[in-house]
């Protein structure tokens, strides 16, 4: 017997029915956990620059320490309780949606690299057949010119992976998720 | 092989076959072009970001979660039917408690949802939405009705199969998976673009459930198995 993965298909217009309409998570880490807060406000667009209202957008990511609550983590640290790690959120009529959380820190990558800090993030939406994955970084942290990820990014398309603070609001960040057109974001094969 | 002690040991998994899962920008459904993206995507090797994952436990199930007929007062209209399966990894090896949640049309094929305008009646007693953690060996079960097929806008004449959406977490935030089960024998198939969104025949029809006269129910339900394959990793990471 062969196991082959089973097809992806899009989650469709409704799919609020059975992932957001009673089990939204637009808080990744309790105001307990430990780190930088950080008030993201992410929005998915098409290709004309349209808000995608039937999107849902899925976030990973890693505690203040930079450990994931997950047992393949194998760092000698312990997982902070208060970061759960994972939120997901709908996208309103203007393909926006909030998240609550704690700046990661960095996680090991390939080799005796460190990763920047960075969110992982996945985007489903009516039309999208498999969904897409990309990543959130915070536009001036230095540790950004070390990340090996970022590297294999070409310079000049790196900022559609940056995060950028909202300077009306301490803590306050801005993510656009833009599916196609001139500011494609990157997005990843894994 | 030794055991793994080095704590920036990463674990890959395995690729997907381009063919076994869908083209992303397929012209006859209508809305991918410009949802998404045009320019290649760039290649991640696998690192702690993408070997783990959301463990689910934070939120209760409820004991009628896993049964979309007992949810309401009366019972839904339409055909009772039983839909268990496995959750398996491409290895072969079960995906034990994880989280399946489920979605779905009612038996005349509309949603409880503001945007379904489709003029096929409501059910006061169908909410169309489930969810279950799979048992150690990987298998789940829902009690369901049968989703009717619905009209849409994609096209002239255009008609969904009947389906239930899937969505299932596994053990990596990479083994994330959203799908439908469809049923066997629907000759709608020959006219969906998202069912003929995948290009290899053999990976469509792991879309389809088959039936089963073992998980069926004497004067009660049809039943119907769906087993569900993520992606898995290339080898144990942790061997003990
Ligand atoms: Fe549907």
């Amino acid at each position: 017997m062969e196991f082959v993965p089973t097809p992806s298909q899009t989650a469709g217009p409704y799919l609020h029915i059975g992932l957001t309409r009673n089990h939204s998570k637009p808080c990744i880490a309790s105001p307990q956990a430990k780190g930088e807060r950080v008030w993201l406000k992410c929005f998915v667009l098409d290709g004309d620059g349209a808000g995608v209202n039937d999107s849902l957008v899925e976030i990973w990511q890693a505690d203040g320490q930079g450990k994931y609550n997950h047992p393949d983590d194998r760092q000698a640290k312990t997982a902070d309780p208060e970061c759960y790690g994972f939120g997901r959120m709908a996208g309103g009529e203007d393909g926006g949606c909030e998240f609550e959380t704690i700046k990661p820190g960095r996680v090991p990558g390939p080799g005796n690299t460190l990763q920047a800090p960075h969110l992982n993030v996945a985007v489903y939406a009516r039309g999208i057949l498999l969904h897409l994955y990309t990543r959130i970084y915070f536009a001036g942290d230095p540790a950004n010119e070390q990340d090996p990820v970022l590297a294999l990014v070409p310079k000049e398309r790196r900022e559609t992976l940056m995060a950028q603070p909202d300077p009306a609001r301490p803590g306050g960040w801005r993510f656009d998720i833009r599916l196609t057109g001139e500011k494609e974001t990157v997005f990843f094969d894994v | 092989m030794g055991q793994v002690t080095n704590e920036r040991s990463i674990v890959s998994y395995h690729r997907h076959a381009p063919a076994s899962q869908p083209t992303r920008l397929y012209d006859a459904y209508k809305s991918t072009p410009k949802r998404n993206p045009h320019k290649p995507l760039i290649f991640l090797p696998h690192t702690l970001s993408e070997t783990t994952g959301p463990v689910y436990g934070h939120d209760p199930i409820a004991e009628t979660d896993n049964d979309l007929t007992r949810q309401h007062h009366g019972a839904p209209q339409g055909e009772r039917i039983i839909v268990t399966g496995r959750v398996l990894d491409d290895n072969g090896r079960p995906v034990p408690n994880t989280l399946v949640e489920i979605w779905q049309a009612n038996a005349a094929g509309r949603y409880v949802h503001q945007r379904d305008q489709h003029p096929a009646p409501l059910d006061p007693n169908f909410s169309g939405a489930g969810r279950t953690l799979t048992d150690e060996t990987g298998a789940y079960r829902f009690v369901t009705i049968k989703p009717g097929r619905y009209p849409w806008f994609n096209h002239y004449n255009a008609w969904r199969p009947a389906h239930i959406h899937f969505s299932i977490f596994g053990r990596a935030f990479l083994s994330r998976l959203i799908t439908q089960m469809y049923f066997p024998g629907d000759p709608l198939f020959d006219y969906d673009p998202v069912y003929q969104s995948v290009p290899d025949e053999k990976a469509r029809q792991r879309m389809i459930s088959k039936f089963d006269l073992e998980t069926t129910q004497p004067q009660w339900a049809l039943g119907f198995r769906f087993d569900i394959v993520l992606r898995g990793p290339e080898a144990t990471p942790f061997e003990a």
